[in-house]
Parts: C-alpha cells; sequence; structure tokens
C-alpha cells in the first residue's frame, strides 16, 4: 500500500478495476441456476429471519433463510423440486441481504427463485398474474395517466371504479393513487432549455463558487417513474441543487427501474427496461458522467440487483458510477459545512420525522440525512426507527397483502406519533405513500429540505 | 473530499459500538462504518466477563480477581483490572436494562439446555430467574420451539442441584400459530398483545398466553419463558404476565436468533445516535492508503470505493465467523490492513485432533501492542494510529473462557477512549 492516491486527486466513481467484483450470472443460456456458493456459506444462524418484516407478521411465509439457501439446496438435491409458492410473499425489502453475517447473497436467491416460479409455475391467465403485472408496469399506467393528469386524478379514486378494481382485481381500494402532477418533470426540464440550459447555469455557479469555468462536473438524473410523473418537485429539487454546486445535469432516456418488477417476479419484463437503462447510461458513463437517483430503489437496481440478475454489456461500469443524489453530494463536496452556515424558513422550516427506506438501509445511507441536518437552523429532524414502512412497492397495494403491510407499518406509524414533527421525510416514494396514508402527514424528500437549505 | 471524522471505527459489533461510544463520549467526532449485522444476534445477550480460566477451572466467583493470573498476552491483561471495570461502567450506562453491576461476582444463570451459567451482567427480563434465588421455578416451552425442552432443561437444572424445586411444561402456544413460526412473530404478537383466535374466540395474546400457563402453575413463586416475551416493549410484556400469572416472570436466554442479543444491538446504536456519532452499515471497509499511518480507508459500494479519512481508526471487524480473521488452506490473515495474524505454518497444527481438544484457531487473532496497536511478526506497530478490538484480538478463547462479550466490551473501550485522546 501507498500514498499514490492523495485525497483530491482520488476519483471515487473509479471502477474498482483491483478487485474482482464478478456477480453471479444467474442467467445463462441454460435455465440452470447454480448459487451454491452462495447456499453454503450459511451456517443457519436464522440472523437473517431476525431481519424479515413479513415473516414477523405472515405465520405461513417460512423466511428468508429458507426461500434462500435452504430452498437452493432442495432444489440441488431434489430433481422435481418445484419453487414454492411463499416466495411470492418475500416484499423485497432485501432487509435479509443486509443482515446475513456471512454475505449469503440472499435478496439474488430470492429474485432467481421468484422469476423461475412466475416463469414456470405461475398461470399467465391467473388474475394474480395480471395484477401483478399491471402493478408491476406502474411506468405504462402513469404514462397514460400522465397525459390527462386531472382525469387520472379523479378517475383512479373514484369509489366505485375502486371497489371493481379491488373485486376484480385484488388491487386494494384502501388506498388513494397517489396523485399524477400536471407538468412533468421532463417537461418541465424542457421549459428549462434541458441539457443547454443546465451547462449554462452550472457554468455561472462555478464562477460564483470560484471554482474553474471549465471544471468537469457533470452528472445524468435517472429520476425514475416517481418523480416525473407524481413529485416533479423533487426532481426539480435535484437539478437545483446539483446546479448550485456546478454540475451540469443532463436527462437521458430512460424507462422504469425495474424494481417493481423484480419484487413480482417479471424479470423479462425487468430486462426489457434495464436494457435501455444500461444503455444511455453506458454511453454517458464513458463520457465521465456518474449516474444518480433521487429514489433510492431506483439506485439500488442500477447499483445491485442489475449486476446480480442481468448480463448486460456495459452494466458493471454503469453499477460503479451510480450514486444517490446526497451521497454523491457528501462525497464530492462540503455539504456539512455549506447547511452549518445555512438555515430554513417559510415552508421547510419544519421538525420532520424520517423513516429511512430498506433500500437506503441496504445502501449504507440510513442515517444521512438525519446526520445532514441534525445540525441545520430552522429544521429538525428525529429518526422514527429501523421497522420496514410496511409497503414495500406493490406489496401493500395487493389486497390480500393489505393488511399485512399495514402491521409492518405500525411501528412506523407510532413512532412518527411520538416524534415532534407533524411532516414526515423519506427518499422512497411508496415509502412516502405508506407513511401519509398511515398519519395523514405531508411527506418531503430530503432534496427539497437540501435545495431550501442552500439554494439562493 | 473524503468522509471526515476524527475517529473512525470499523466494525459494527460489541467492540465496534462500546469504541465508538467511548471514543464518542471522550469529544471525538466519531463515525462507525460496518459491512453487516454483528454475531451479538448469535450470542445469548447475557454479558460474560470470565467464566472459566484458561485451562478450564470454574465457574469463576469473581471474574476481577482472576484477570491478573491469566496469560500474558490475554487481552485483559492488555487493558488491566481497572481497564475492564471502568468499561463495563460505561455499559451499565448505556444498557440500563442490564443487571448485575452491583457486585463483582459472577451470577449464575440458567440456560436453555438445563445447564447454570456463570455471567457477569443480564438483562433485566433474565433477573427473576437467578439460581441463587430459592422460589420454586415453573419453566415453560412452547411446542414447535424445539431449542429450548422445558421438562429436559428442568430436570437438568435439579441434577446441577438447585436450591429451589422446577419443574418443566410444553404448551401450545395460543392461536393458530405455525408450530415452526420465527420468535420475531411471537415477539411482535406479544409486542403489540395482537389478536389470537381460542376457541373461536378472539383474545389478546398476553391474555391467552397467561390464560393457558395458569392452568399449569402450582404455586410457583416464577415462571420462566423462552426469550420470545417482545422486542420494543419486552419490559410491557412481562408485567402483564406477571401480573395475569400472580408470579415473577423471567426469560431464559436462548441460542440464536437471540432476541435478547437483538435488542441490545438496538440500545446500543441508539446510545451511540443520542452520544452524537455518526454510524452506517451495509458497506464493507476493503482497503486503505498509508504507510505505517492510515491516512484513508475504502468503503466499498458496488464496485465503487469510496474514501472515508480520520485520525485515529479503530479495527473491530470480529473474528472467524465476523469476517475479521480469515484464513485459507495456507494462512490465517486479517484481511482489511493484513495484520499479522500469529500462527503456525503448519495448518495441522491450528486444531487439535480431539472435537473438544485445546484448539489454536479459537485464539487466532491479531497481537497488539500494550496500547492496543497490532503488531508485526517481529513485534513492531503496524500503523500508529490503528487499534484493535473484540474478537479480531488473538490470544484468548472466549467460548471456552465464556469471555466473549467482556472482551469486546474492555478492549472496545480502551481502544475508543486512547482513539479520541490521540484524535487532534
Ligand atoms: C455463534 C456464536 C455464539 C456466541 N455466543 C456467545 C455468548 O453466548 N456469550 C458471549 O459472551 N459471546 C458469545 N459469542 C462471541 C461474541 O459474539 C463475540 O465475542 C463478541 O460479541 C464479538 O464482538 P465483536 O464486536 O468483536 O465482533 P462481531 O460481533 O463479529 O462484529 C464484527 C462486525 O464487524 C463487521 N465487519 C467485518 N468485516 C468488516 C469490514 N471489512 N468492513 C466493515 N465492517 C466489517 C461485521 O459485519 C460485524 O458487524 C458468540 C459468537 C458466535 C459466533
Ligand atoms: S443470516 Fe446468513 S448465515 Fe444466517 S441463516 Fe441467514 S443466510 Fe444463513
Ligand atoms: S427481502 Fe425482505 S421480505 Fe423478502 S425474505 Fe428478505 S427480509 Fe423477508
Amino acid at each position: 500500500m501507498s500514498d499514490a492516491h492523495s485525497p483530491t486527486d482520488f476519483d471515487p466513481a473509479e471502477p474498482n478495476t483491483g478487485e474482482d467484483f464478478e456477480p453471479v450470472d444467474v442467467f445463462p443460456d441454460s435455465t440452470d441456476f447454480d448459487l451454491r456458493p452462495g447456499a453454503d456459506s450459511c451456517y443457519k444462524c436464522s440472523t437473517c429471519d431476525t431481519n424479515c418484516p413479513v415473516a414477523e407478521v405472515d405465520e405461513d411465509f417460512p423466511g428468508p433463510k429458507f426461500q434462500g439457501p435452504e430452498q437452493w439446496r432442495l432444489k440441488q438435491n431434489e430433481d422435481d423440486y418445484t419453487v414454492d409458492d411463499s416466495v411470492m410473499d418475500c416484499s423485497n425489502c432485501m432487509r435479509c441481504d443486509n443482515a446475513c453475517p456471512s454475505g449469503v447473497p440472499l435478496s439474488q436467491m430470492h429474485n432467481t427463485a421468484r422469476g423461475e416460479y412466475v416463469s414456470e409455475q405461475m398461470s399467465k391467465t391467473s388474475v394474480e398474474y395480471w395484477r401483478n403485472r399491471i402493478l408491476a408496469n406502474y411506468r405504462t399506467s402513469a404514462w397514460f395517466a400522465s397525459k390527462v393528469p386531472r382525469l387520472a386524478n379523479v378517475a383512479m379514486n373514484f369509489g366505485p371504479a375502486r371497489w371493481l378494481m379491488e373485486k376484480t382485481m385484488g388491487i386494494t381500494s384502501e388506498r388513494e393513487f397517489p396523485a399524477f402532477a400536471t407538468e412533468t418533470f421532463r417537461e418541465w426540464w424542457e421549459t428549462q432549455g434541458a441539457a443547454s440550459g443546465s451547462r449554462e447555469r452550472a457554468r455561472q455557479a462555478r464562477k460564483r463558487r470560484g471554482e474553474p469555468a471549465d471544471a468537469d462536473k457533470k452528472v445524468a438524473y435517472f429520476h425514475g417513474c416517481y418523480s416525473n410523473y407524481n413529485t416533479p418537485e423533487v426532481g426539480k429539487a435535484m437539478v437545483r441543487v446539483f446546479e448550485h454546486f456546478g454540475y451540469e445535469v443532463v436527462v437521458p432516456e430512460q424507462k422504469c427501474s425495474g424494481t417493481p418488477m423484480f419484487a413480482n417476479g417479471m424479470l423479462s419484463d425487468a430486462r426489457r427496461h434495464a436494457e435501455v437503462n444500461v444503455s444511455s447510461m453506458t454511453d454517458l458513463v464513458d463520457r465521465g458522467y456518474d449516474a444518480i437517483a433521487s429514489c433510492t430503489s431506483c439506485s439500488m437496481a442500477l447499483r445491485q440487483e442489475y449486476p446480480e440478475l442481468f448480463d448486460i454489456e456495459g452494466i458493471d461500469d454503469v453499477a460503479a458510477h451510480t450514486f444517490e443524489s446526497v451521497e454523491y453530494l457528501r462525497i464530492h463536496e462540503d455539504v456539512r459545512d455549506e447547511l452549518a452556515a445555512a438555515d430554513v424558513e417559510g415552508d421547510l422550516a419544519e421538525e420532520f420525522a424520517y423513516h429511512a427506506p430498506c433500500h437506503a438501509r441496504n445502501q449504507g445511507l440510513d442515517r444521512q440525512a438525519v446526520e445532514l441536518f441534525r445540525d441545520l437552523d430552522g429544521a429538525g429532524i428525529e429518526d422514527v426507527g429501523d421497522s420496514c414502512s410496511g409497503i414495500s412497492g406493490t406489496y401493500g397495494w395487493k389486497a390480500e397483502k393489505y393488511e399485512k403491510s399495514m402491521e409492518i407499518g405500525d411501528e412506523m406509524f407510532e413512532h412518527m406519533e411520538h416524534a415532534e414533527g407533524r411532516t414526515g421525510m423519506t427518499e422512497c416514494p411508496t415509502c412516502a405513500m405508506q407513511m401519509e396514508h398511515g398519519t395523514g402527514y405531508d411527506i418531503r424528500h430530503p432534496l427539497e429540505l437540501l435545495e431550501a437549505a442552500i439554494v439562493e | 473530499m473524503a468522509i471526515e471524522s476524527e475517529v473512525l471505527v470499523v466494525g459494527g459489533g460489541l467492540a465496534g459500538l462500546t469504541g465508538a461510544l467511548s471514543a464518542a463520549r471522550a469529544g471525538a467526532d466519531v463515525r462507525l462504518v460496518s459491512y453487516k449485522q454483528s454475531t451479538l444476534r448469535n450470542a445469548s445477550g447475557l454479558v460474560d466477563v470470565l467464566g472459566y480460566t484458561p485451562d478450564g477451572d470454574g465457574p469463576l466467583v469473581d471474574p476481577y480477581a482472576a484477570i491478573p493470573d491469566l496469560p500474558e498476552r490475554h487481552p485483559y491483561r492488555t487493558v488491566g483490572v481497572d481497564g475492564v471495570r471502568e468499561a463495563m461502567a460505561l455499559f451499565d450506562d448505556v444498557a440500563p436494562d442490564y443487571r448485575g453491576g452491583h457486585t463483582d461476582a459472577n451470577a449464575l444463570l440458567p440456560t436453555h439446555g438445563g445447564t447454570i451459567k456463570p455471567t457477569a451482567r443480564y438483562p433485566a427480563g433474565a433477573s427473576a430467574g437467578l439460581a441463587s434465588d430459592d422460589r420454586d421455578v415453573l419453566l415453560v416451552g412452547i411446542a414447535g420451539m424445539v431449542d429450548f425442552d422445558a421438562t429436559h432443561a428442568a430436570a437438568h437444572l435439579e441434577a446441577a442441584g438447585v436450591p429451589f424445586d422446577v419443574r418443566g411444561v410444553t404448551i401450545e402456544f395460543p392461536g393458530t400459530l405455525d408450530a415452526k413460526a420465527k420468535v420475531t412473530r411471537y415477539a411482535k404478537l406479544l409486542d403489540t398483545n395482537g389478536k389470537v383466535a381460542v376457541r373461536g374466540r378472539e383474545r389478546p395474546a398476553r391474555d391467552a398466553l397467561a390464560e393457558r400457563v395458569n392452568t399449569e402453575l402450582a404455586g410457583e413463586g416464577r415462571v420462566g419463558f423462552p426469550a420470545v416475551l417482545g422486542d420494543d416493549d419486552a419490559a410491557g410484556v412481562r408485567a402483564a404476565l406477571r401480573e395475569r400469572l400472580g408470579a415473577d416472570v423471567f426469560e431464559v436466554p436462548m441460542g440464536p436468533p437471540s432476541l435478547p442479543g437483538l435488542r441490545l444491538e438496538d440500545a446500543l446504536f441508539a446510545a451511540l445516535d443520542e452520544a452524537g456519532a455518526s454510524f452506517e452499515t451495509g458497506n464493507p471497509v476493503v482497503d486503505y492508503d498509508g504507510d505505517g499511518h492510515i491516512e484513508r480507508v475504502y468503503v466499498e459500494k458496488n464496485g465503487a470505493k469510496i474514501p472515508y479519512s480520520a485520525d485515529q481508526y479503530v479495527l473491530a471487524t470480529g473474528g472467524l465467523v465476523g469476517k475479521g480473521v480469515e484464513s485459507d488452506r495456507e494462512a490465517v490473515y486479517e484481511p482489511i490492513f493484513d495484520c499479522h495474524v500469529p500462527h503456525a505454518a503448519d495448518r495441522y497444527d491450528w486444531f487439535d485432533t480431539e472435537a473438544f481438544g485445546d484448539h489454536a484457531f479459537a485464539r487466532f487473532g491479531v497481537s497488539t501492542d500494550d496500547d492496543l496497536r497490532p503488531e508485526d511478526a517481529g513485534g513492531n506497530v503496524e500503523f500508529e494510529n490503528l487499534r484493535a478490538a473484540g474478537a479480531v484480538l488473538g490470544g484468548y478463547d472466549f467460548a471456552a473462557e465464556k469471555s466473549g462479550s467482556g472482551v469486546s466490551i474492555a478492549t472496545g473501550y480502551a481502544a475508543g477512549r486512547t482513539a479520541a485522546q490521540e484524535a487532534r
């Protein structure tokens, strides 16, 4: 080891060339899955089981240890062993992954088992299959709805229609569909002059900050479906904050990250979307951009699930250059200092009850917002504990899972109510839905608070 | 830019948590980074300081009295008796739900196997089970939880000569819980006093459980359950059962997965938060820069290596299970800093041919100077700003001595405190 790197010239986005990072290719040409190496390092301590929010409330769910290593062993040893249908009850929160002291790739095992179950054992004419497919392909519905947002907002929450959706499709009528924005993020982005507008603003910001005008600061924003169609304010905050720090933003062509598809075993749908995302990000990464997401499930998909599940040209490079937005700034900029000198007023001068999404936890980001904002003047932040919110994307939308989803979320609702603030905060759009549903609070994204604090 | 702090602790087990806490309390700006969850969830949740000597003598009455006679390279000799005491005082302060701090003597607690174990600190939930208490005991096993055979445990305890009568019964947990339900499922039901179906009627779980046990109770003054009585509200669950049973209630520490271990981990993270320290989990430290002085370490996130810099570092990555010490067919090594791990060149000398023999591997770990700084084969300090704590240390055998938690706490405390003093 040497002093070869000095703190200033180190590029944290440099691919990890020295390490042999070899994601197991679980879709080779044959259908022969082999995760034995992972299964063998399980020593049955059950730590994963104690972390599984579904096992905690659903007595029929056998838990991650069975779904992963035990089921794989059964598959290896018994010729006619078929994947147990309980794998459809796993919400893909990936908490078990983060737990295992022995590094067993649990969620990868669950995702592949679920994919096999859906493609080989599930009836393609069943209501469940189509319901899951519709939920998983949220982007498609959202795209349609965004064409007529006001109408969609009314229609989607129209009582009799919701009753029918529950009865015929198993989509719970307990929840309100999220509202669609009248202007999508991408539409707004065009009005801002898109990439060239951003380049100009970033240049101004660098000048103001006393940085070289031609500094190489550029990011590609993976906005995901939600901040495009439902909460463009998050996307706008992301753009303004990054431009404030002198970054040029581009918004490449993109599809759904695939998160809801993994959770429903729709791996070929996920793959189609992943290919588009990887291909547009690869080009940009080649040209020196880093990929930034404002939704922690999106960054998780690009960083971990894609390389674990798919063998797509360029994916390792894209994964190594993908970051969650605030994480990226913390690595490259002195956000802490800037926040220490800042304060907030008005709308966001609030006490926040913060919930860390499971997919932030897996990336080691569960404490980030609390640590950043705890010294910010004018606002307060309190962590409402480490329980799962319970909605886990599409899980809590299924009529048969709704009660369990609320039972899981119960601990979080209670902690939120005990917290001082009456405004929630989280990075995950579906967690936000659940927080709002369970407590009635407004939910904001850390980027919005960051924008309010430091963007003049 | 790198993510900066004064003291960076690597590893989130008992040693890392204690190290971070002691450094934060000494006023340092502390960050803890940990890959996965600790081995605490495998441990019983009892905090052992020293139950037996390395030669197997014991159970020891006073662990502190035995420390000066330990082998010279034992971590307790490095931190000294006073160091161990101060560390335990810190523990008592941050784990108010623990008992045993009133005396130097080891407490004797019944285990799920029906043995009696010497331990220094025990969860409040276990305290009504002390073997030195002479009230009669009813042990209640739950059908399906095969790890705890109450009748068998009771017979063992009688045979061990405990000063009270003890009886064991096995009951069905009320409701329709699956026979192999997860411990978290019982805990959650009892925490929330959720409804269970009993003969077609919905009953709150705590009441239903008490009613079932009431019919078995024959005047015993205390009742022991496997340690699944709640997670967030364990005290509330015990109080409710105590009231409905008219007898004291305790939890018998269980094997993995262990709710008491999990509760302790939660309490320590909460204390760390309160002390103002930063922490994050989920990604491993894989590399470092520096030569004799660590400049920064790198945390790997899916192929990206993110730099973290600090003035002082604490290595608390655990032993062979926690992945702080690794081995292959040729060698035993410490994977992050490649600190020297003394071991015989011939791997057939790493273990004894007897299953319960004197295995060298049980004591594998880095060896240090008096300041807990890892030393190379020649006895030279490897990095002047790195200290090691917990199971990554060599020279002791926690399983044989029953000293695992105590060594982690004592060395974590000492390493954290010195690191804070040394930091600018
Ligand atoms: C099965 C089992 C049962 C036990 N039972 C008992 C008992 O009953 N009583 C008792 O007193 N002791 C018991 N012990 C021992 C006890 O758990 C340990 O002695 C003690 O808790 C070890 O604490 P630690 O902090 O040193 O290590 P660990 O608890 O192993 O923690 C190490 C931490 O470091 C992290 N880590 C590892 N590598 C890296 C890296 N590269 N980067 C970042 N983080 C990393 C790990 O993810 C982990 O969180 C048991 C141990 C095991 C394995
Ligand atoms: S946590 Fe890991 S080692 Fe333990 S049972 Fe689960 S998969 Fe196996
Ligand atoms: S991903 Fe979540 S729900 Fe699925 S098994 Fe793991 S912990 Fe349980």
